[in-house]
């Protein structure tokens, strides 16, 4: 078994060897083999699939598929909601919500031909770097089974990394594309603030949030990004930019000449694994030895990006969850006299552990007494943050940094821990206080066989310089398909 | 910054959280954990430093008023735990 681009099935596609439905009864064959190893989706769309599929051959068939990659197969994030099919945000609260409508991002797939074939297990309401605080069972990583894929967008990594599906949609608050996309071996992608619209994204911070593609080369990341961008009326927060076509212009850069940032504070090798640090210091020849010019920057701020996050994040979530109080939609606790005790019933049955913590948090951070202490507090320091990314990206073009301190680490290690799960976000939190864009591109493997990935940062927009300079690196690197992960061999 | 017992069941109330007594001690202590942690800002002299809510230099976003076809009733009902005559159904209020 290889792993196929999306951009390659697209060619197939064009040229007839395969058709839409012929992809579709593939992946989904696939997802019922190897599901119960992985446990990438809480909803395979098995016949939404197929009828999609069977529409896209029809179309192509008359001379008008709604564009080059209709018929390709693509799971989404289960936080992103379809209209018919169940969004559950990995929680119990919403275990039997069935959306009546789509969010925009799904309407754009759509809108493309691309066939939905299932919803991605997350860490619940998207809260956590492990897929672990998932309502409905963890996912394992597709390089070892007894890893974590990382999270939140857990199984739009698994899905993609274990061959079931060619592309996925995740979603990054703080890191939650980026990190999985490293521990699980793939590109992932943070667009700017406002380059992608978040309605029908279910909310968890969203001052913080964007949806972005996970793919297995910059190329894909390209196109699905395209398809993707652009301003939306109903989303106020979307920026009414012109997109670009990225793949088309992806080979167009060039490293050479290119100033490329190293914070000395994320290369400190305080507790970094020495493999991931090897990795990162092999990469940054690969920079340079492309013409690149490595500056050494100071960002002082990011030391207090952990803290400065999780005041940020609580805050925003525990007023976004407040919706979800067993009244209009959901589940709701049964048996309860009053509307109060209905709300917290529902609440306290209704959500795991990590999701009540972060609203006791953010409560906690933003209530009288405390507000001016914690949470305006952290919102200047997110100007001080924002302040560092501006000054180091006056200097240079890109920045680089690591995407976690360590390659996946096992189920159940840091779990026991809050703080332990938080500090694993180290090195992508800050990227979403600033807003900018930012990627994960793999980059190695460590001694045990575990894909590695390094981060690459851009400015607010910059989304085709940080695609064009990831696409060289990554054809200097050249990962991807030479090694595919155990259990995508199945 | 140390929290109580007491502290952690004010902001459950808040929360519309209802929690026992075993959570109550487990969130107590890690909450305790997380605000300390976070007290590392104190470190910082922000005066003077203008508060960042949100990413991006937006204000006074407008859309053209226009009438759009909302979800109808059954559909805006699909979901609800209960329901009658056409709206939602809840405990007593008052």
């Amino acid at each position: 078994m290889s792993l196929h681009t999306a951009h390659a099935l697209a060619s197939q596609l064009a040229d007839g060897t395969t058709t839409a439905v012929a992809l579709a009864n593939e992946y989904l064959e696939r997802i019922a083999r190897t599901e119960p190893t992985l446990h990438s989706f809480v909803t395979v769309m098995r016949a939404e699939a197929l009828a999609a599929a069977e529409a896209s051959d029809a179309r192509r068939a008359a001379g008008k598929p709604l564009s080059r990659f209709d018929g390709v197969p693509i799971a989404i994030k289960d936080n992103m909601i379809t209209r018919g099919t169940r969004t559950t945000c990995s929680s119990r609260i919403l275990e039997n919500f069935v959306p009546p409508y789509d969010g925009t991002v799904v309407g754009k797939l759509r809108a493309a031909g691309l066939v939905p074939i299932g919803k991605t297990n997350l860490d619940e309401f998207a809260m956590g770097s492990s897929t672990e605080n998932s309502a409905f069972g963890r996912s394992k990583n597709p390089w070892n089974p007894d890893l974590v894929p990382g999270g939140s967008s857990g199984g739009s990594a698994t899905c993609v990394a274990g061959g079931q599906a060619p592309w996925s949609l995740g979603s990054d608050t703080g890191g939650s594309i980026r990190q999985p996309a490293s521990f699980c071996g793939l590109v992932g992608f943070k667009p700017t603030y406002g380059r992608v619209s978040r309605y029908g994204l279910v909310a968890f911070a969203s001052s913080l949030d964007q949806i972005g593609p996970m793919t297995l080369d910059v190329e894909d990341t390209a196109e699905l990004l395209s398809i993707i961008s652009g301003h939306d009326p109903l989303d106020s927060t979307s920026a009414n930019i012109a997109v670009p076509d990225y793949a088309a212009e992806l080979r167009e850069g060039s490293l050479a000449g290119k100033r490329i940032a190293r914070p000395r504070e994320f290369f400190t090798g305080e507790g970094m694994d020495p493999e991931v640090t090897a990795i990162v210091e092999a990469t940054t020849e690969k920079l340079r030895s492309l013409g690149a010019e490595i500056v050494d920057v100071s960002m002082p701020h990011l030391q207090y990006s952990v803290s400065c996050y999780y005041l940020v994040a609580t805050a925003e979530a525990s007023s976004n969850l407040a919706r979800f109080d067993g009244a209009q939609y959901g589940f709701r606790a049964a048996d309860t006299k009053n509307i109060v005790e209905m709300f917290s019933r529902t609440r306290a049955q209704g959500f795991g552990p990590e999701v009540k913590r972060r609203i006791m948090i953010g409560t906690h951070a933003l209530s009288a007494g405390f507000y001016d202490a914690f949470y305006v507090k952290a919102l200047k320091v997110r100007t001080l943050i924002k302040q560092d990314y501006d000054k180091a990206l006056a200097q240079a073009d890109l920045i680089l940094a690591p995407t976690s301190p360590f390659p996946a680490f096992a189920a159940g290690a840091r779990s026991a821990d809050p703080l332990a799960m938080y500090l694993c976000d180290i090195f992508t939190l800050s990227l979403n206080l600033a807003g900018y864009c930012g990627l994960n591109l793999p980059a190695g493997y460590t001694s045990a066989g575990l894909p590695v990935g390094i981060q690459l940062f851009a400015g607010a927009f910059e989304e085709t310089k940080l695609l064009q300079a990831a696409w060289q690196l990554e054809q200097s690197i050249g990962v991807v398909g030479t090694r595919v992960p155990a259990l995508a061999s199945v | 910054m140390a929290l109580s017992a007491k502290d952690v069941e004010h902001v459950a109330l808040l929360s519309r959280l209802e929690l026992g007594p075993e959570e109550t001690r487990k969130f107590t202590d890690e909450l305790t954990k997380i605000f300390t942690y976070v007290e590392q800002l104190d470190q910082l002299d922000v005066s003077g430093v203008p508060p960042t809510a949100h990413p991006l230099p937006m204000k006074d976003v407008f859309r053209e008023d226009v009438v759009r076809t909302p979800l109808s009733n059954s559909e805006a009902l699909s979901n609800a735990p209960e329901k009658e005559d056409g709206c939602f159904r809840v405990p007593q209020i008052v």
